[in-house]
């Protein structure tokens, strides 16, 4: 119940404060463990093993979400920038710590841990700044992916490095009677290898037969069972094997990664894998051993300044060796600097196997856990501070000087991808003041090249706003990403901008519901017209006349608007715990309102049934002021 | 040999009777072009350039369409509007649609005796197409009488077929050069001019 209570209290707390949910776990740790409150200590050891499945849930998921054909298609940034960045950050650091004087086993294993970054801070915080398109996002996301794979030969290789005597009050000792006990280093290696691949062959001949099997019951609570079997099973087998059961729960989520239960196990394990999770992270944060920590602050921060800036450098150096610019680089280098909470998990693995001593690993947690707390305020550093000297944020249009400063568009565009461009082009086509707004960069430099007028910058902010002209403008049009930040903006005009109408890109349905809900008049769904488009040209190759499928495309998108309107106001509060789902039973009341709709299937102009039974019915030859055949 | 042109143009062809058959004899004719506007423009976005240089091509223009309210479906009036460009259809160098012909194929719901002055409909089939007459006589065109398949409500199968052939034989005839087209003033309806021939034995 206390670690409940902790949760709820200091994850809304962390995430307000922009730190993120495993931050908050951290702290909820921090708080209720022996350095503070006290409430909890020593059963601390058997929840860590109760919560680890948390880990091993998780891993289970990043397997199966991992999309092979994705991986391909990045192969050569995943491998190179990935590859070079743990490789060498890997390297770097093990030097560090040989010349602190571990041990090269160690310090290896140091290395590693060190080299990883949190996966889910930095996309969070990008996506967050709408930054995922962005080269700093693509990189960031390469270099991520790597580090999940990478994660596979560091657990199989970890066994091999210990060195420490594994320590006597542990419960691991208990499991140390395990199938592989008796085999030299190598053997161990060997029956990785062997496991590995029985799981795979298992996965693809075994597993999704099962699934079947399962799913035809259609009993839910079975496929949630037999997900937790199949987990449960592997992570058994490879404890068995001496292994990281994240490991083996990794890969097979990875094998079952392509099947069509992919989003079944997903929403089925989500729930456990979050609550599991948290745990972990509390039980973690209760584990840092602050008396130790309070001896030598200085010691901790100065690790902590070492290691953000060893990795900051190195993925520095690789941004350029990759030709980023300037601007990207920085927000990549910054974004990677921490090391993730996956580290956690090898820490306790170490601690487990004899791979680092006790007192290292507490500093190091100490250390992990500040570096993920200063993420977010060395963006904001980045932001403010470094990119305005550097970037190329405040320059105007360098030909285009003094007049255009007075020159007032009418048009402010925020956000020139796809969407935002092709409604920029055409604008420009006839000569529309468009002022553009762009957070990308590269982007930008280009923009000004050819002459448009760009701010470099978050157009959500209302300086931003206020120095392109927000307030003598007439029309903005919103086509940021993520959608939040739409919202967000759109807040913000509301409040400083009431006059400046606005245009604003949906995603899909539930985008557009929020939008409205806003109170947006101008709301453009991405897909709708493209799609009718296409039902069209369907149509026409069918052999249906051009004109007829035409007025019907144009029929049914003013049918569908206003029911789209109509299904905002009856929708259903209740939050959904995957888009899946929810799309699915939105799809249902849609087609279920549609139905009736006698106007989307006959089209009832120029009909001359009631004509020819009026001449019928009248017997008298036809009155001819009427539309001839 | 005269290259025509029809200009075909329904909004809902699929309802159609008379049309259907129509253009069942009439589409398919060697050297007769025919051009559907509704199923070529469903945006109306008439091609300028293009509908010009079909122009050019040919010496008959036929206007085939159903009489709605006594004049064509919006199309054809959008065509008009855009490809009878000053300087090109009329006016001052506009001269290149000198010497061609034009006239009008229509179906009507009403019979010849309502489309008379003392009729109900009070003005003759000849009348009601004097936008056209005057467009055509603007352009240096001749006009020629209409070809019109009257009381087509009530029509059946059989007479239908026979007006489609009728239709198709004018065509034929006028792409052979058999058919006068030096008095106009003197036919009421193109029918009149089709020679009778066996294929048109009801």
């Amino acid at each position: 119940m206390v670690y409940l209570a902790a949760a709820v209290a200091m994850v809304p707390v962390a995430k307000k404060l922009g730190l993120g949910s495993v931050l908050g776990y951290l702290l909820a740790g921090v708080v209720i463990g022996p350095a503070l409150l006290g409430f909890i200590g020593s059963e601390g050891q058997d929840l860590m093993h109760f919560a680890e499945f948390g880990v091993v849930m998780m891993l289970f998921i990043i397997g199966l979400e991992l999309e092979p054909e994705l991986l391909w298609k990045l192969r050569k940034p995943i491998i190179g920038l990935g590859g070079m960045q743990v490789a060498l950050t890997t390297g770097v650091a093990a030097l560090i710590a040989v010349a602190f004087g571990f041990d090269w086993k160690p310090a290896l294993a140091l290395g590693m841990i060190v080299s990883l970054s949190s996966t889910a801070i930095v996309l969070q915080t990008l996506n967050e700044k709408g930054l995922m398109k962005a080269s700093a996002g693509q990189s960031s996301f390469s270099v991520l992916l790597f580090q999940d794979i990478a994660v596979i030969p560091m657990l199989a290789l970890f066994p091999l490095l210990a060195t420490y005597e594994v320590p006597v009050d542990s419960e691991a000792t208990i499991h140390a009677k395990t199938l592989v006990d008796g085999l030299p280093g190598w053997g161990r290696t060997l029956v990785v290898f062997g496991s590995v691949g029985s799981i795979i062959l298992a996965g693809r001949f075994l597993i999704k037969p099962l699934f079947r099997i399962v799913a035809r019951t259609r009993l839910r609570e079975l496929f949630t069972a037999s997900a937790l079997l199949l987990i449960v099973g592997t992570a058994v087998l490879m404890t068995q094997v001496g292994l990281s059961p994240a490991l083996g729960t990794f890969l097979a989520g990875v094998v079952l990664a392509n099947s069509e239960y992919k989003h079944e196990l997903e929403s089925d394990i989500d729930p456990f894998k979050g609550l599991l999770l948290g745990l972990f992270f509390i039980a973690v944060g209760a584990s840092i051993d602050f008396a130790l920590i309070m001896k030598q602050p200085l010691t901790i921060l100065a690790l902590v300044a070492l290691l953000i800036v060893v990795k900051g450098f190195v993925l520095y150096v690789l941004g350029k060796i990759f030709k980023m610019g300037t601007d990207q680089n920085l927000i990549f280098s910054f974004a990677l600097s921490q090391v993730g909470e996956f580290a956690f998990v090898l820490f306790s693995f170490s601690l487990s196997q004899g791979i680092l001593p006790k007192p290292t690993i507490d500093i190091m947690v100490a250390v992990v856990a500040i570096s993920m707390g200063l993420t977010p305020l060395l963006m904001l550093l980045n932001e403010k501070i470094i990119q305005p000297r550097l970037g190329s944020c405040s320059e105007l249009p360098i030909d285009k000087l003094p007049d255009t400063i007075d020159e007032k568009n009418p048009v402010i565009i925020a956000g020139f991808g796809n969407f935002g461009s092709t409604v920029g082009r055409f604008l420009r086509a006839h000569n529309v003041g468009t002022t553009i707004l762009d957070i990308d960069s590269d982007r930008v430099d280009l923009l000004r090249k050819m002459g448009f007028k760009v701010y470099y910058g978050d157009a959500s902010r209302y300086d931003l706003l206020k120095s392109a002209g927000a307030d003598t403008a007439r029309l903005i049009i919103i086509t940021l990403e993520p959608p939040d930040k739409r919202l967000e903006m759109i807040e913000t005009i509301k409040k400083h901008f009431p006059n400046l109408r606005m245009l604003v890109r949906a995603e899909n349905r539930f985008d557009a519901y929020d939008l409205m809900n806003a109170g947006m008049l101008h709301v453009y769904r991405e897909t709708i017209d493209t799609s009718l488009r296409m039902g069209v040209d369907v149509m026409k190759l069918l052999g249906y006349r051009s004109y007829t499928a035409q007025r019907a495309a144009r029929t049914f998108l003013k049918v569908d608007e206003k029911n789209l309107k109509k299904l905002s106001a009856i929708r259903d509060q209740n939050q959904y715990i995957l888009a899946a789902k929810e799309n699915i039973e939105e799809l249902e009341q849609i087609i279920k309102t549609e139905r009736g709709d006698i106007k989307l299937q006959e089209d009832g102009a120029w009909d001359e049934e009631s004509l020819i039974a009026e001449e019928q019915d009248s017997g008298v030859p036809m009155l001819s002021n009427t539309p001839g055949s | 040999m005269a290259r025509i042109l029809v200009l075909f143009a329904h909004p809902a062809f699929e309802k159609s009777r008379v049309h259907k058959e129509m253009v069942k004899y009439a589409s398919h004719i060697e050297g007769v072009t025919f051009h559907d506007l509704y199923e070529t423009y469903p945006d109306y976005d008439i091609d300028r350039a293009r509908e010009q240089y079909l122009l050019l091509q040919h010496d008959i223009i036929v206007m085939q369409h159903p009489f709605y309210w006594y004049s064509c479906p919006a199309i054809l009036k959008e065509w008009q509007d855009l490809v009878l460009e000053h300087g090109w259809a009329y006016g001052r160098g506009g001269t290149h649609l000198a010497g061609k012909f034009l006239f009008n194929a229509i179906t009507a719901g009403g019979r010849e005796d309502v489309y008379q002055e003392t009729g109900y409909n009070r003005f003759t089939i000849k009348q009601l197409l004097a936008p056209f007459d005057q467009t055509s006589y603007l352009c240096k065109m001749t006009y020629l009488p209409p070809f019109v398949v009257h009381d087509t409500h009530r029509m059946n199968h059989a007479t239908i077929e026979f007006h489609a052939k009728q239709y198709q034989q004018l065509l034929i005839g006028l792409k052979e050069d058999r058919i006068s087209l030096s008095e106009p003033e003197k036919i009421k309806y193109m029918n009149d001019l089709v020679p009778a021939t066996k294929a048109l034995k009801l």
